[in-house]
């Protein structure tokens, strides 16, 4: 069983249909990119697997639960085994750094404070940003916040991280710094991971697979080698597009 | 049927609040949190609820002085300001104060919130946006408002005896021995119950104007000016029905 399927979703907005029959399904343990056009759903899709949007038709399934559809017991369980990446970070302006990241287990897990520090230093140090633990926010920089958002995607020990444009807006450096860290975080702690980008070189690079949508449908979902060497039109309409910008 | 949506929308969210009132004192960083909204809604308002009440008083004590003044009447100035300070203008133009200052920045604090996925990630955190960010700002504008009223109406009642001593030829002492005498405490209960409510309505509404956000910075702007109009609209109906209601 996939660890997350999408079974024919369809999602409308003021009449435009932004997800249109999407079907496909992410393994346990596998980085998994969705790349596409600016507007074809790439941030709706992730939205629906934790339930921040719901589907007007068809199924989300997590791990075998109906997200759409379920109590919200086990939404908060899903939500406890997954983290989520917002593109700018999504930081708590009035908190540190550390703050930020010990928000989740002090208002939600409730643990002892030793134990909340220790977390919270091995998630800044996993995402290297030791450094920067009493700064608050608008004192660090666009990547760093990316950083500081994933450390605290990931300080409840979650199973699964969604990442919603992660280099975006980022210099190329700093994109190569964050695409690794993704990478790292699967192979070190087995994190399923779901990232959603324009970065087609680094997806090519670090995706298990990558997924393909145009108009709300999935037109290509393969290995990276596969995506490359594709027949079908769309991708290599996508691939020529992306090659003439990095151009 | 937007409107009907927007007034469902704003009801679930004072009724959540209420309920996550407790919650406010819970742990550690709770309270220091809702010090700090105590702290930004009474201290942080202070300066322009001083002004504002101060001319409130000098204007009300000039215009009833005047007319006072045309009967012989002067004595009864204090009871004429008090009466007017105490049931209607102190909640009144406190409510103003706190929708202008508080409400507004309220409302465009989570609406900046709203657009930069915090509320969202405070969601999936499974943190409770209500509990964590409406309830200590809606309790504190709830204890602030009527402390803010009294302390209007105090400062009112002083502006205008400055004005009867000053240009209206009356006694201080008489003025506050007048006022005093007419001042009943049903008068000043219905004036701290109307802030009371006040403070529910203007943090309701700038809550859920500002965590109803979306489209932006048109949309944070649209959420702080709506915030205030409708708190100003509130104020106004609302304080009406409560005087209606204990003044028949």
């Amino acid at each position: 069983m996939s660890l997350i399927s999408f079974e024919n979703v369809v999602k409308e907005f003021d009449g435009r249909k932004v997800l249109d029959g999407l079907t496909f399904s992410i393994e346990a343990g596998e980085v998994f990119a969705i790349v596409g056009p600016s507007g074809t759903g790439k941030s709706v899709t992730l939205k629906h697997i934790v339930r921040l949007l719901t589907p007007d038709s068809g199924r989300v399934m997590v791990d075998g639960v109906n997200v759409s559809d379920c109590s919200s017991r086990q939404l908060r369980a899903i939500r406890r085994r997954v983290g989520y990446l917002f593109q700018g970070g999504a930081l708590l302006a009035w908190m540190t750094v550390e703050e930020n990241v010990a928000l989740p287990l002090k208002e939600c897990d409730c643990l002892p404070d030793a134990q909340i520090d220790r977390r919270v230093a091995e998630a800044l140090a996993a995402v290297e940003l030791a450094d920067a633990a009493e700064k608050y926010p608008a004192e660090i920089s666009g990547g760093m916040q990316k950083r500081a958002g994933l450390a605290r995607a990931i300080v409840r020990e979650s199973d699964v991280v969604l990442y919603d444009e992660p280099t975006s807006g980022l210099d190329p450096v700093t994109s190569v710094t964050i695409n690794r860290l993704i990478k790292k975080l699967n192979k070190t702690l087995g994190i399923t991971s779901v990232v959603v980008t324009h970065d087609l070189q680094g997806a090519l690079a670090f995706a298990d697979r990558i997924l393909l949508l145009k108009d709300g449908k999935a037109v290509e979902c393969s290995t990276p080698a596969d995506f490359v060497a594709s027949d079908n039109p769309d991708v290599k309409e996508f691939l020529s597009a992306m090659k003439g910008e990095m151009q | 049927m937007a409107f009907v949506h927007e007034v469902g929308r704003t009801t679930r969210v004072m009724f959540a609040s209420v309920c996550a009132f407790p919650t406010v004192f819970r742990s550690r960083d709770s309270r220091a949190d809702f010090g700090v909204q105590l702290y930004k809604t009474g201290i942080g308002t202070l300066p322009v609820v001083t002004v504002v009440s101060l001319f409130t008083g000098m204007i009300l004590a000039l215009q009833v002085g005047l007319e006072l003044r045309r009967f012989n009447q002067e004595i009864y100035l204090g009871a004429a300001v008090m009466i007017t300070l105490i049931r209607e203008m102190a909640p009144f133009s406190c409510g103003m104060c706190l929708a202008a200052c508080v409400g507004s920045a309220i409302a465009a604090e989570l609406g900046t919130m709203k657009v930069n996925d915090e509320i969202d990630a405070l969601e999936i955190m499974s943190i409770s946006p209500v509990r964590f960010l409406a309830a200590p700002r809606i309790l504190a504008l709830v204890v602030m408002a009527p402390l803010l009223a009294f302390f209007c109406c105090a400062i009112g009642t002083l502006g205008g005896g400055i004005v009867g001593a000053t240009q209206l030829g009356v006694n201080f002492e008489q003025y506050m021995s007048s006022a005093m005498s007419m001042a009943e405490v049903k008068d000043l209960m219905v004036g701290l119950l109307k802030a009371l409510i006040f403070g529910l309505v203007i943090g309701t509404v700038s809550v859920a104007q500002g965590m109803g956000t979306s489209l932006g910075a048109t949309g944070v702007g649209r959420a702080t000016q709506r915030s205030v109009v409708v708190s100003f609209l509130m104020i106004l109906m609302l304080g009406y029905m409560v005087t209606r209601v204990f003044y028949r």
